[in-house]
């Protein structure tokens, strides 16, 4: 193990630790593209599309690390979550009276107020799902949420709720056409940072490229936020909470306060990555939010380590850029080097030669890549089932505790007790 | 007994039934303020079922108990704690992934970092952090007083059974109690330890805090406790010094069996 030993002494530091990652996919994505022959155009936007999805995936996963990770609550019903901040900011935003013809009408709200709108209104559809579940014991949260989830899924789909009118005001979710979202977070960024002109790529690729560094931003600052609610006082009870509930009440703590607050802003930054995520993407539409989008944020937590912002992170990362996005960059790089363009309809014309084969398997990359997740979801359960990060212990309180022992207690101490806090300073590594 | 009893709990005919099954019928007893008060019977005799009463996991199903003054019949677990009486348990419920210090930094009510926005908020996180310090000061305080300040960084699932059972009592007490109640706090744990927590038990209640103990080991209840209390078949069989409890035949029935 003396291996990891060291990787963790380069990584001492969270950061480092991310960047590094990072880093390393966009060497990893640039170096495939360049040696295959990808045009300039094609890596940079192979490098931006890799950013968006780590990005998106990191938000989501911080979300549900708070739920999972802190209080222990088992919420399956993320897309649902993301599904309302999304509708809900789309129909905020969208035009009174819309140009293009088929378009619904939205309130035509400045954007920051839909995002804000949109918050709260997964906040509450959070408060509604937890209200009665949390009295009840894990298992009963989890049914409730994955069936609100379709339940928010498939009202969004309702003929309906196409296009009603309340009080002379005419709006609606589009029914399974979706709502096209012409103010998005992305837009906004983009009118605000206008892209810079004259370098060797398309003005799409910069525009993708700027709203992609605001969301690593948004990254930074979901983890402040989820940080700085983690290692407080709050954060102490919601971890005694995933530990012992009973035991925590004993001590006078309102158990089923924590939860529901501790739900409601874990909702409340789901449906924030929803409008980032989906909405940025100038259309919604209810097949976006399917109980799978659920489950690949968890299994990105799963792989990261449920309890570590930093690992919930580098889950996000991980997943999208290796698991999720790797194969079909890899599959896009191999077509476009090789120059492949058959199409085997079945396993038995695949097996005529090993072009057909190669030919079927590059074609068949979206299902393969599951197969790939699965392998690693079993090799991690058998060898680290904590996730990568998940033996990672962040102290639960707001001002550093750990290596503050009294000078009367300091010898005992220090005998039996790794300090594992100690190389801190990182100043003995290399 | 004399008048000017200063009685801080009073439990008056507390009942509670599981179906067909009467776990507690009718108890009614107090405990004098500043007093180790030993609560023993058989097993099956009601005694956790009624800490349970009292402390709010089970809702009585009939009876009263009156804590420091105030009615806290049927109130929350939490509410009861926050009013002064907090319990441990006959299995110590440490938070075993949490370090002994943040079990103890847990404790303390009026937290002001456990509102979620002030933990959050940029400015108003200062008090936050200021009155952390204190609490970790505290706490060190009470690891020093239970002599335990050398497991502060162990997670304290890693602790020995009778390091747990200080542990938790150490954890009750952070809550700046009027009174405990301990469900049988020596269980499993080692002599010399066990001779530690009840000079620790002494010096506390010397300091002015009460306890209510429930216990299987006689010995331990008849030298300590200045006052005990039998139950039996969920009432209250007899009620006295410890001198008079040795002397009572009727407890000598209960614990061999007999008809009362």
């Amino acid at each position: 193990m003396t291996a990891r030993e060291t990787l963790e002494g380069i990584f001492d530091n969270d950061l480092k630790l991310v960047v590094g990652f990072m880093a390393t996919l966009w060497v990893v994505y640039f170096v495939l593209g360049a040696v295959l022959g990808y045009d300039v155009n094609g890596i940079a936007n192979a490098l931006r599309g890799l950013t968006f999805w780590a990005a998106v995936y990191a938000l989501c996963v911080l979300a549900l690390n708070l739920h999972w990770g802190y209080a222990g609550l088992f919420n399956i019903g993320v897309a649902g979550f993301m599904a309302v901040g999304a509708y809900t900011m789309a129909i905020a935003v969208n035009p009174v009276n819309p140009t293009s013809s088929g378009a619904i009408p939205g309130f035509g709200l400045p954007l920051p107020v839909g995002i804000v709108i949109g918050m709260i209104a997964a906040a509450i559809v959070g408060l509604i799902a937890a209200l009665p579940a949390l009295r009840l014991r894990a298992d009963y949260l989890a049914i409730v949420t994955i069936g609100i989830s379709e339940i928010i899924r498939l009202s969004f789909k309702s003929v309906t709720l196409k296009e009603f009118t309340v009080l002379g005001k005419t709006f609606g979710t589009g029914g399974g056409s979706g709502l096209v979202i012409d103010n998005n977070p992305a837009s906004f960024i983009n009118d605000f940072l206008p892209a810079p002109s004259g370098l060797p790529v398309t003005q799409s690729v910069i525009e993708g490229w700027i709203y992609a560094i605001a969301l690593l931003g948004f990254v930074a600052l979901f983890y402040w936020t989820l940080a700085r609610v983690g290692n407080s006082p709050f954060g102490r009870v919601l971890r005694a909470i995933r530990e012992d509930e009973d035991a925590a009440s004993s001590l006078g703590k309102n158990t089923p306060r924590f939860k529901v607050k501790a739900f409601m802003l874990g909702c409340a930054l789901m449906g924030l990555a929803g409008m980032l995520w989906q909405a940025s993407q100038g259309f919604v539409n209810p097949g976006t939010f399917k109980p799978e989008l659920t489950f690949y944020i968890w299994i990105a937590l799963i792989i990261g380590g449920a309890g570590s912002n930093t690992g919930s992170v580098l889950g996000g990362l991980l997943f999208a850029g290796v698991l999720f996005q790797g194969p079909l960059y890899v599959k896009n790089v191999v077509e476009k080097a090789l120059n492949i363009s058959g199409n085997p309809e079945s396993l038995i014309a695949a097996l005529q030669g090993p072009i057909e084969f190669l030919a079927y398997t590059l074609n068949n990359m979206g299902a393969i890549r599951f197969i790939f997740t699965g392998v690693v979801l079993i090799w991690l359960m058998q060898n680290r089932p904590e996730g990568l990060l998940g033996h990672r212990k962040e102290p639960a309180a707001a001002i550093p505790i750990l290596g503050t022992q009294r000078e009367q207690g300091a010898d005992a101490v220090q005998a039996d007790s790794i300090p594992d806090d100690a190389g801190s300073s990182g100043g003995d590594e290399q | 007994m004399s008048e000017d009893r200063d009685v801080v709990l009073d439990v008056h005919g507390l009942e509670k039934h599981f179906g067909g099954i009467t776990a507690v019928d009718g108890a009614s007893f107090d405990v004098e303020r500043g007093t180790l008060t030993g609560l023993i019977g058989p097993n099956g005799a009601g005694k956790s079922t009624t800490f349970h009463l009292i402390t709010g996991i089970h809702t009585p199903d009939a009876g009263h108990v009156t804590f420091d003054g105030h009615d806290i019949t049927g109130m929350e677990p939490h509410q009861v704690a926050n009013e002064g009486l907090v319990r441990t348990f006959q299995i110590a419920r440490e938070l075993s992934e949490m370090t002994v210090l943040e079990n103890l930094m847990l404790a303390p009510k009026g937290q002001e970092g456990e509102k979620l926005w002030k933990a959050i908020t940029p400015g108003v996180r200062s008090q936050v952090v200021e009155q952390e310090e204190d609490v970790l000061d505290r706490a060190w305080d009470t690891l020093e007083f239970f002599e335990i300040e050398h497991l502060a960084e162990e997670e304290a699932g890693n602790l020995s059974g009778g390091q747990r059972k200080l542990l938790e009592l150490a954890r009750a007490l952070m809550t700046d109690p009027d009174m405990m109640l301990l469900d049988e706090p020596f269980a499993g744990v080692n002599p010399t330890l066990e001779n530690r927590l009840i000079d620790h038990l002494h010096d506390l209640r010397e300091d002015g805090y009460t306890f209510l103990i429930v216990e299987h080991d006689m010995d331990v209840i008849m030298n300590n406790c200045e006052r005990v209390i039998v139950m039996h078949q969920g009432d209250i069989l007899a009620d006295g010094t410890p001198q008079d409890i040795k002397n009572d035949d009727r407890v000598i029935e209960a614990y061999l069996g007999g008809e009362v």
